[in-house]
């Protein structure tokens, strides 16, 4: 059993979870098996599974049942079971057009009913059972309230509401004016623009995978690996001063704040050169300001050699084109810096603290 | 005729009902259609919708959901409202006596859950939506203004995580709103902030940033709970009902529910 659990630990540090949880990614998304009844009910028996085997932990339980972090346990379940629902009804529209078929929306595209009663009633009946729901919900978990607001005594670790956790995790690894400010400003940005930047004109108004293959990986990317993900690890996985504590590990005694890191500018010319930082920040920084320049325009230069983007740059045209892959190159970054920091220990890029910015 | 029946009639035909309920109960296809026009929370339905629009599996309802979890939380917010003063003095002591005291003692728990639940109902309800490719034309503007609403569900929900005012409210909120002081330019530890002075008088301080605006003072203090009070009660929700209507008006603008062009 002890074992297991070390097992655990060992697989939720952040490096080995993040890397496991994007193999799992392409490997789920690249199969037809998990998306039908049976794969579904396979992954729903692991996930139950785990829950049962982590509530039987008490460190584990009393951490899930605390109120506030119930919602994220029924975020993972439900936002499974409707990528689940999503993909299958994809798939077997897909079969259904492979075979020549029209998929299920098609063959209903002409029938109509009445509103009254066909929609008025089901809207009545969902709104009693979610109401149902949520008195029972209200009823049995007390709403938390710890005790009176002290300015003077912050809780160790003090967190975010949870849906914000995942950017108090980034916190790790950008700075503040980039995980609290650019990367959010980013993500409603991205969100606003997909209309204006998806041209693709099949997808509309049925579920389908086939025919949207690249959007669709690349959005449940963000919303699966790099949101819901990250809240996760930072409610479940992070303790006193924000270190890694496995699901099985206790809090007590807390761990001192992360290991030391090295800014690029030091490591290349203190450790690597040996000649001390030159004076002038433009020089000291310029190794870091090439890496960033290459990442979001040599990347994309390096990325046109293929055929098939070439081929989406003359269908988008320019404009749309780099908005889209300035921001795929803004979410690679997230795992560039991750990884930096896993096995270099690089914390910043670029370092500038005379003009407070870090990157 | 038994006396329920008589009865009955007496009632349905009544001046009062009948100037309320002018279609009685709908039976044939021309009253259901009356019905749906002649009543003003029905009108926001089209008489007719696709049947795969309304398939539970193709919505998921989440969208219906989101929109009656608003309900929900307006009703429950409402009368909240009735127990709860928004000062450093009495906050705290009113939500212990929301729970000890008042009648329906599930009224906070109703609230906050229904808040966590609404923040999920409208993720999925935007992944059913990107899922179904409904943001393509012509929907592109209704897309937009369903991003601004789950902006502002973010910001309802982040308002009203400091009113309890005991130690998660506040402390949440730090870390929450500390990261308003590293917004470029305008925040006082953000890039570029001290580019912007006057004469060698920095514009951008601690009194005066992004942080500053957002909790009406130095620290977490009495003037940002009566801040974030108004904005949790008045600003946003006034914002969104706003909004929902025409994303609702927007659904139907823009063909009802989406399907196979
Ligand atoms: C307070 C939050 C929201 C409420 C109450 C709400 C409500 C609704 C409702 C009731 C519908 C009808 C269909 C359905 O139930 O799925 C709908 C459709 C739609 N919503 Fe939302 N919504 C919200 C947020 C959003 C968000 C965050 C997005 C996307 C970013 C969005 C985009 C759309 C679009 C494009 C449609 C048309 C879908 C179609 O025709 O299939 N909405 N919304």
């Amino acid at each position: 059993m002890d074992s297991i659990k070390g097992l655990i630990d060992l697989a939720a540090s952040p490096p080995v979870a993040f890397t496991l949880s994007i193999v799992v990614f392409f490997t789920l998304f690249r199969s037809r098996w998990p998306w039908t009844r049976g794969g579904g009910l396979t992954m729903l028996g692991v996930g139950v599974a785990g829950l049962v085997f982590g509530l039987s932990d008490d460190e584990l339980r009393r951490r899930v049942a605390e109120p506030d972090n119930l919602p994220i346990v029924g975020l993972v379940f439900v936002v499974g079971f409707f990528v689940w629902l999503a993909m299958s009804k994809a798939w077997a529209n897909d079969e259904a057009t492979e075979r020549g078929d029209p998929t299920l929306e098609e063959s209903e595209r002409d029938d109509r009913v009445l509103t009254w009663p066909d929609l008025v009633f089901v809207e009545l009946i969902a709104a009693i059972l979610l109401t149902v729901a949520l008195v029972v919900w209200s009823l049995l978990v007390p709403a938390p309230l710890e005790g009176p607001a002290n300015p003077a005594l912050a809780p160790n670790p003090s967190k975010a509401p949870w849906y914000f956790v995942g950017l108090q995790e980034l916190l790790v690894y950008f700075d503040p004016w980039l995980a609290g400010v650019v990367i959010p400003g980013l993500i409603v940005f991205g969100l606003l623009a997909i209309p204006y930047m998806d041209r693709n004109p099949r997808g509309n108004g049925y579920y389908t995978f086939r025919e949207r293959r690249p959007e669709i990986l690349l959005f449940l990317f963000g919303f699966l690996v790099l949101w819901c993900q990250l809240i996760v690890v930072g409610t479940f996985v992070r303790g006193p001063n924000w270190s890694f504590y496995g699901p099985f590990e206790s809090w007590e005694p807390a761990r001192v704040a992360g290991t030391a890191t090295i800014s690029l500018s030091e490591a290349l010319w203190v450790r690597l050169l040996g000649v001390g930082l030159p004076g002038s920040w433009l020089l000291r920084e310029l190794p870091g300001l090439l890496v960033v320049g290459l990442w979001f325009v040599g990347l994309p230069v390096l990325a046109l050699r293929s055929p098939w983007l070439r081929e989406q740059r003359e269908r988008l045209g320019r404009v749309r084109f780099h908005t889209v892959v300035f921001l795929v190159a803004v979410m690679g970054l997230l795992p560039l810096k991750m990884y930096a920091r896993w096995l270099f220990h690089l914390q910043d890029i670029v370092h500038l603290p005379e003009l407070l910015l870090s990157l | 005729m038994s006396w329920i029946d008589r009865l009955r009639r007496r009632v349905t035909r009544s001046q009062p009902w009948r100037a309320i309920f002018r279609v009685g109960v709908p039976t044939d296809d021309r009253k259901r259609a009356l019905a749906v026009l002649g009543n003003v929370v029905l009108h926001l339905h089209p008489i007719k919708v696709k049947r795969s629009g309304i398939r539970l599996s193709y919505t998921w309802c989440m969208g219906g959901t989101a929109f009656f979890l608003f309900l929900v939380l307006t009703v429950t917010g409402i009368l909240l409202m009735f127990y709860y003063r928004p000062t450093v003095e009495h906050a705290y002591a009113d939500i212990v006596d929301l729970r000890e005291v008042a009648a329906f003692g599930v009224l906070r728990e109703l609230h906050r859950w229904g808040a966590h639940a609404m923040v999920i109902a409208v993720w999925l309800h935007m992944f059913r939506v990107f899922m179904t490719g409904s943001y393509k034309p012509p929907r592109e503007f209704n897309w937009n203004v369903g991003v601004v609403l789950l902006v502002l569900t973010l910001l309802l929900s982040f308002t009203g995580y400091l009113l309890p005012w005991d130690q998660l409210a506040i402390w949440a909120v730090t870390v929450g709103s500390n990261m308003a002081s590293a917004t470029p330019f305008l925040g006082h530890e953000g890039p570029g902030s001290e580019l912007l002075s006057l004469g060698g008088t920095p514009l951008i301080h601690v009194g005066s940033d992004a942080r500053f605006a957002l909790i009406g003072g130095r620290t977490i203090a009495g003037g940002t709970l009566n801040r974030f009070y108004v904005l949790h009660c008045l600003a946003i929700p006034f914002i969104a009902a706003w909004l929902i209507a025409v994303h609702f008006w927007r659904v139907r603008k823009d063909g009802g529910i989406s399907g196979p062009m």
